[in-house]
């Protein structure tokens, strides 16, 4: 009754960040940028969304920053193991309007892996793709050369100053709308710098879209945990998103839901890590 | 007159603690007692007002003449989940509500005797697994429409594929229903034995999404039946419903019962169990949630219901046990805004109500009483109001027939307006109980065998 999905490829993109291809062909020959799946490691385990960042050969590609307990279990799957649940793919995937016009596409740590497909997408349907990528610091910097390759122009920075300008990505932002007339703004990261980037955008007149990294268990619209507020309406960031019209979203009130399980997130993760738990992804 | 059989209890202290099934079976002899008191009356109401049509004269008069597994196999003709029906239908609204021994007495206690019947049965009472040659069939969802739907279809000789979104079948049976009130070991023996008749379960598939009708139509399927139920959760729309502590009841008991957040750490998922909890709505939800809540260890847990306990929609034992258990009954007063610090919920603000003339559907409709507003301190919400049809699947299907509602339209038997598509259950009714749900897997079941009949 139990597929099982079969990790084909790992690898250690920074200290914390990896990325997995996962066998699951039917999810791979439906998935469409902006979609993503929900797994979880094994029979007890919680359900998690990922993005799907891309998906070729009948494997879907995932990229996984260690921040709980499932992502850390999931650090220690070797190549060759099996996750045991995969479904997907889930939420609207965006029907990108056709180019010309440049997109600028902000992104902040793991949110580059969200960002990528859609920035592909865009790229292949005309649209001049401006980057600007963000981290706390050069270690942490993921997929520069993916999106690179994509960017018509690109700016690097990090908190520490490592590399690239020294400071945000918001800090960035009025000068690449100085150096070209933007037409829409696409930002995936932390919910506070998605919120950051939004205010500097607002007051720009940027029309920005960004995607919620809600909790969520069944994420087909069954339970309603991942709900927000956008505008004067509530939504589920599962069935409705994950991308809304980012100057709509009530960041605060995200930002609490995300917050809701803390304590027991920790209880979990020191758990994992004190019977023996380790997640071999190079940070400490 | 001998009486109506008791039906055995684990304790209260248990009860608040423990989420052990709170309804115990039968021995045999108690089971054969109260099958005696069946007049074997001419006109069978019992049996109609079954919405599956289990012979129940006839499986009460082999139970005692001691052939358990004969009246078993009677049971399981007409009803694929017998152990699930006798602990979960409201059997006071049909068998037992027009049972003739209930117009001078108590009626039969009809659904412990199915429990009992059906868990008496040896595993093999079902047939060994059959090898099905027939047309492909797809059913969507393995809830109750779709578990009785696929095996009937599987009885009839068809291919059967029985499609789950979630990591584990049953539906509303394993996501909605708690441990102590349907034993997941039950559901799993049931499911097994649906598996038996040779259907084929496959989980982590939404259809519409994982795979498209079309998709499968290519793979040979030739008819499909939409049992996605009404996996929707409503809210009410009141300010406040976003605050952390604000739950869904559909999320609350998936976390609890899909997910067994009530053994976490030792499962990954949490839930937050709060000390002063408040259930809105008094369906069999909202029973199922307050009696949780409790379970969890909560303080203090009441429902607020904006009717009168007459209104209550929920099965009569399920109201008595959660009274017995201590949940508290608030009634004739409705919500009009969850207030909130930090966000995190602190209360509701609620408002009187008093009974006016019936609406529509019968009930007395609730009247604001002017000036009777008022604050209760809480620390959880769980909304228990209603769920409707899941609009997933259905935006998947170019041209399907959907009500303003969210249910599929369906014909009187159970067709949609696409040829080769069926639905039924409350994917098509909006929400209702488990046994009608089930009805209408077979009506739709038996519809689909005699159309691949007609088209052979």
């Amino acid at each position: 009754m139990n597929l099982g999905y079969r990790i084909t490829a790992k690898e250690l993109l920074a200290p914390g960040i990896f990325r997995l291809m996962v066998e699951a062909p039917r999810v791979a020959a439906k998935a469409q940028p902006g979609h993503f799946v929900i797994i979880r490691t094994q029979e007890g385990g919680e359900r998690v969304p990922l993005t799907i960042v891309s998906a070729q050969d009948g494997q879907v590609e995932l990229i996984i920053q260690v921040m709980g307990k499932t992502t850390a279990e999931l650090a220690t799957y070797q190549v060759g193991q099996e996750i045991t649940t995969l479904l997907g793919p889930l939420g609207v995937a965006p029907q990108a309007p056709a180019g010309p016009g440049i997109m600028l596409c902000v992104a902040g740590g793991v949110g580059a892996a969200p960002i990528l497909p859609r920035a592909i997408d865009l790229h292949q349907k005309g649209w001049q793709i401006w980057t600007i990528l963000g981290a706390r610091n050069a270690d942490l910097l993921i997929l520069e050369e993916r999106l690179a390759a994509i960017s018509d122009r690109m700016w690097i920075c990090t908190d520490d100053g490592s590399k690239g300008h020294k400071g945000f990505v918001t800090d960035l932002i009025p000068e690449a709308a100085q150096a070209g007339i933007i037409r829409e703004v696409l930002a995936i990261g932390p919910t506070p710098m998605m919120a950051a980037v939004c205010k500097v955008t607002k007051a720009l007149q940027l029309p920005t879209t960004v995607s919620l990294n809600a909790l969520m268990i069944d994420g087909t619209g069954m339970c309603g945990a991942c709900r927000v507020q956008v505008g004067s309406e509530t939504k589920f960031t599962c069935i409705d998103g994950p991308e809304f019209d980012g100057h709509l979203v009530d960041f605060a009130g995200l930002s609490q839901r995300l917050r809701q399980y803390l304590t027991e997130e920790k209880q979990a993760h020191q758990k994992f890590a004190e019977e023996g738990g380790n997640c071999q992804c190079g940070i400490e | 007159m001998r009486d109506r059989v008791k039906i055995p209890k684990i304790s209260v202290e248990q009860r608040r603690t423990s989420f052990e099934e709170v309804a115990q079976s039968l021995d045999l002899a108690a089971a054969q007692a109260e099958a005696e008191r069946c007049l074997h009356c001419k006109h069978r109401p019992c049996v109609a007002g079954c919405p599956v049509g289990v012979p129940i004269p006839e499986f009460l008069s082999e139970l005692k003449a001691g052939n358990v597994e004969q009246a078993a196999k009677l049971v399981l003709e007409k009803n694929a989940l017998p152990a699930v029906c006798g602990r979960v239908c409201p059997q006071e609204s049909q068998c037992e509500g027009v049972c003739v021994r209930g117009i001078k007495g108590e009626p039969i206690a009809i659904g412990a005797l199915e429990r009992f019947v059906a868990e008496y049965r040896s595993p093999d009472t079902g047939q060994t697994k059959p090898t099905l040659t027939g047309p492909k069939v797809a059913v969507i969802g393995s809830g109750p429409a779709g578990l009785s739907a696929a095996a009937d279809l599987a009885k009839a000789g068809l291919q059967v594929t029985l499609f789950e979104t979630l990591h584990a079948a049953g539906g509303v049976l394993r996501y909605g229903i708690p441990e102590f009130r349907l034993p997941k070991r039950i559901l799993e023996e049931e499911i097994a034995y649906i598996q038996a008749l040779g259907v084929d379960i496959q989980l982590d598939t939404l259809v519409g999404k994982t795979i498209s009708l079309d998709d499968l139509r290519q793979e040979g399927y030739r008819a499909f039946f939409i049992a996605t139920g009404a996996g929707l959760p409503s809210f009410l729309g009141i300010p406040g419903e976003n605050y952390n502590g604000v739950f869904s009841a559909n999320e609350y008991l998936t976390r609890v019962n899909l997910m067994q957040a009530y053994q976490f750490p030792e499962y990954d998922t949490p839930v937050k169990v709060g000390k002063r909890v408040a259930v809105l709505g008094a369906g069999n939800v909202a029973m199922d949630a307050a009696r949780t809540a409790l379970r969890l260890g909560a303080e203090e847990v009441r429902i607020v219901y904006r009717r009168s306990r007459a209104e209550m929609p929920a099965r009569a034992e399920e109201i008595e046990n959660a009274e017995e258990e201590g949940v508290l009954f608030d009634l004739l007063v409705a919500p009009l805004e969850i207030v909130g610090k930090d966000g995190w919920v602190t209360g509701l603000k609620l408002q009187r109500m008093t009974l006016g003339e019936p609406g529509p559907d019968g009930r007395c409709r609730p009247i604001p009483v002017v000036g009777s507003e008022y604050l209760l301190e809480v620390d959880t919400v769980i909304v228990a109001i209603g769920q409707s049809p899941n609009p997933v699947l259905f935006s998947t299907i170019p041209g399907l027939q959907v009500a303003a509602k969210g249910n599929v339209v369906v014909d009187a038997n159970g067709r949609t307006n696409i040829v080769d598509v069926w639905a039924g259950g409350d994917a098509a009714t909006g929400a209702a109980t488990v046994i009608k749900a089930m009805g209408a897997g077979r009506e739709a079941a038996a519809a689909i065998i005699r159309s691949l009949n007609e088209e052979a």
